[in-house]
């Protein structure tokens, strides 16, 4: 019950308990990877052998790998990483106009098209995957028929994984950024043109910076959301395997501490990243709060 | 004049990347999958208009199972899902708020940062025959010999509740934190028991809360395929395998189509259900997550 409610000693001992046990499971599987990710043994499970460096700088004499000469993980982070950039780039870009379109304007169909923006999040990942894999084996058959063309970038690959994600995550940046865009006081922008800005003026020196935070905000979002997607990649994936894909792979062959030390270090760069988003946004909040009326 | 005609114009542009977008990737990709799903194939390049492939999946009892499995056991993780957030929403809205409160919710949103596959990884390194769980329950003297935890459906369960816990947390810290204090307040002064408290009017103002996170929960489990895969093996008998078998593995993409229609069915039901029962529009639910 609530703080202001007198509350019998055995339900607060219950909420802690249950607070406590909920953290444990919350955190112990993350724990879990980055413990044995420093384990001197083979296989990524107990007894503890003692402290080792090994799985990241691997030990020629023991024969193992670490991650830093696995040329294959690493090859599948950078895919990963550029599979993200594409797919942030094309997100935060189409969902700006959108929110523009939805947000500035009014025309017949605006209703119809608010809500087949939101229908891309509905849709499993998996069927997203094979339909555009499907339409675009079409598109590519109907290339080669007509023009004799070998449309390679229709077939599964990069170029098919970068659309598939695309194809949800303008909805999430759609979202992110109309709902900062329907709170812009629109006097702000009317003062400026008045005072004789001209649009491209007021649209960089007003309402850039006015949306900055949920550019920002959604392209992490997208990137972080594209780094870790599994189904949708799943499915259009062609030899180039992204992170996800690679350690899915491997993880059904067995088990390695090196796949502890890609995770550590994938934890260690999205915590990061986090980090720096939230100062990002208490500086902005101190900044940009609005003064006392 | 020129005015109407750039609002035309500037409207033109921003329309085309949205209809471009949901043309080319959402709507022609699922005609063509229309398409290929009511076809049937009856020689080299020879295509006939047919239903067999979903005759086939009613007719075989083996994807009937796994498709009604795959809805109830996805409806079970779902509800497990509410049942282990809710007090902890709760916590953060109600019991601790404030700062306390902000940062507690912070710490429960971290580990949603990584990965699926990262944080399946660590369930497995806990479960597995030789793994941590088992040789602790040996080490107490709970087990003789090391149990093998992985490959269940509970812990297929597990799994699905736990990678979803954070699209049920954030809808449910937000309808919570609505509730005005005064009202349960009021109630206890009136002599209400905690209880009736909880179901007379905490449940009924969470609802909209309640009822977005299931959906959402509910649709991201049903088309899950990285946590059965991984944690229930080989008997997982998850849909969304068949239809990766149907398309990758096997090519037959008329049946993978086929299969794809139904999950997409389902889930969609299942989401209209959801927001019949609860009365809301599909937009405010979604802008609500």
């Amino acid at each position: 019950m609530i703080p202001s409610l007198p509350r019998p000693a055995w339900l607060r001992g219950a909420t802690a308990c249950y607070l406590a046990a909920f953290l444990v499971f919350l955190f112990l599987p993350l724990v879990v990877v980055g413990v044995f990710a420093f384990n001197d043994a083979p296989y990524p499970a107990p007894p503890w052998h003692g402290f080792t460096l090994d799985w990241f700088r691997g030990n020629e004499a023991a024969g193992r790998t670490g991650l830093f000469q696995d040329e294959e993980l690493l090859g599948s982070i950078w895919t990963s990483f550029e599979v993200a950039v594409w797919v942030t780039l094309l997100s935060v870009a189409v969902g700006t106009t959108n929110a523009f379109l939805l947000e500035r304007f009014r025309f017949r169909g605006q209703q119809l098209l608010s809500v087949l923006i939101l229908v891309p999040l509905v849709i499993p990942g998996v069927i997203l995957g094979i339909s555009i894999l499907a339409f675009a084996s079409r598109l590519a058959g109907l290339a080669e028929n007509w023009f004799g063309w070998e449309a390679e970038f229709l077939r599964p690959g990069l170029p098919l994984v970068v659309l598939g994600q695309f194809s949800f995550m303008a909805t999430i940046a759609t979202l992110t950024i109309s709902a900062r865009l329907r709170r812009f006081d629109r006097t702000l922008e009317e003062a400026a043109l008045n005072l004789g800005a001209s649009r491209a003026a007021v649209f960089r020196t007003i309402l850039v910076p006015y949306l900055a935070p949920a550019l920002v905000g959604s392209a992490a979002i997208c990137f972080i959301m594209s780094f870790a997607d599994f189904n949708t990649t799943l499915m259009l994936v062609g030899a180039d395997a992204p992170l996800t894909v690679m350690m899915y792979g491997r993880m059904r062959e067995g088990a390695s501490p090196v796949l502890n030390a890609v995770s550590l270090f994938l934890m260690v760069a999205s915590a990061l990243l986090a980090l720096s988003l939230l100062r990002l946004s208490q500086k902005r909040n101190d900044v940009s709060a609005p003064p006392a009326a | 004049m020129s005015a109407a005609w750039r609002a035309r114009a500037a409207l033109a542009a921003l329309l085309a990347p949205a209809l471009l977008w949901l043309g080319a990737l959402i709507l022609l990709p699922h005609v063509e999958l229309a398409v290929l799903s009511l076809r049937e194939r009856i020689g080299p390049q020879q295509y006939a208009a047919s239903l067999s492939q979903y005759k086939t999946f009613f007719t075989e009892p083996l994807y009937w199972h796994i498709f009604v499995r795959t809805a109830l056991v996805s409806c079970v993780a779902t509800l497990f899902t509410f049942l282990a957030t809710f007090p902890i929403a709760w916590i953060i809205a109600k019991a601790l708020r404030g700062r306390a409160g902000a940062l507690l919710f912070i710490v429960c949103l971290v580990p949603f940062w990584v990965s699926e596959t990262v944080r399946t990884l660590g369930w497995m390194i806990l479960l597995r025959e030789s793994g941590v769980l088992p040789s602790l329950l040996v080490k107490l003297g709970i087990t003789q010999v090391p149990v093998e935890m992985l490959y269940h459906d509970a812990t297929i369960l597990l799994g699905l509740v736990y990678t979803n816990m954070l699209f049920m947390l954030v809808p449910l810290v937000s309808s919570l934190e609505s509730l005005d204090d005064a009202l349960i307040e009021a109630a206890y002064d009136l002599g209400a028991s905690g209880w009736s408290i909880l179901r007379t009017i905490v449940i009924p103002h969470a609802a909209p809360g309640i009822t977005a996170g299931a959906i959402i929960v509910f649709m991201l489990t049903l088309g899950n395929y990285l946590t059965p895969a991984l944690l229930g093996g080989k008997n997982s008998e998850w849909f969304t395998e068949q239809i990766y078998t149907q398309f990758i593995t096997r090519f037959n993409w008329e049946q993978g189509a086929a299969f794809g229609f139904l999950l997409l069915g389902l889930s969609t039901i299942m989401v209209m259900i959801g927001l019949r029962l609860s009365g809301q529009r599909f937009g405010d639910v979604m802008r609500r997550t």
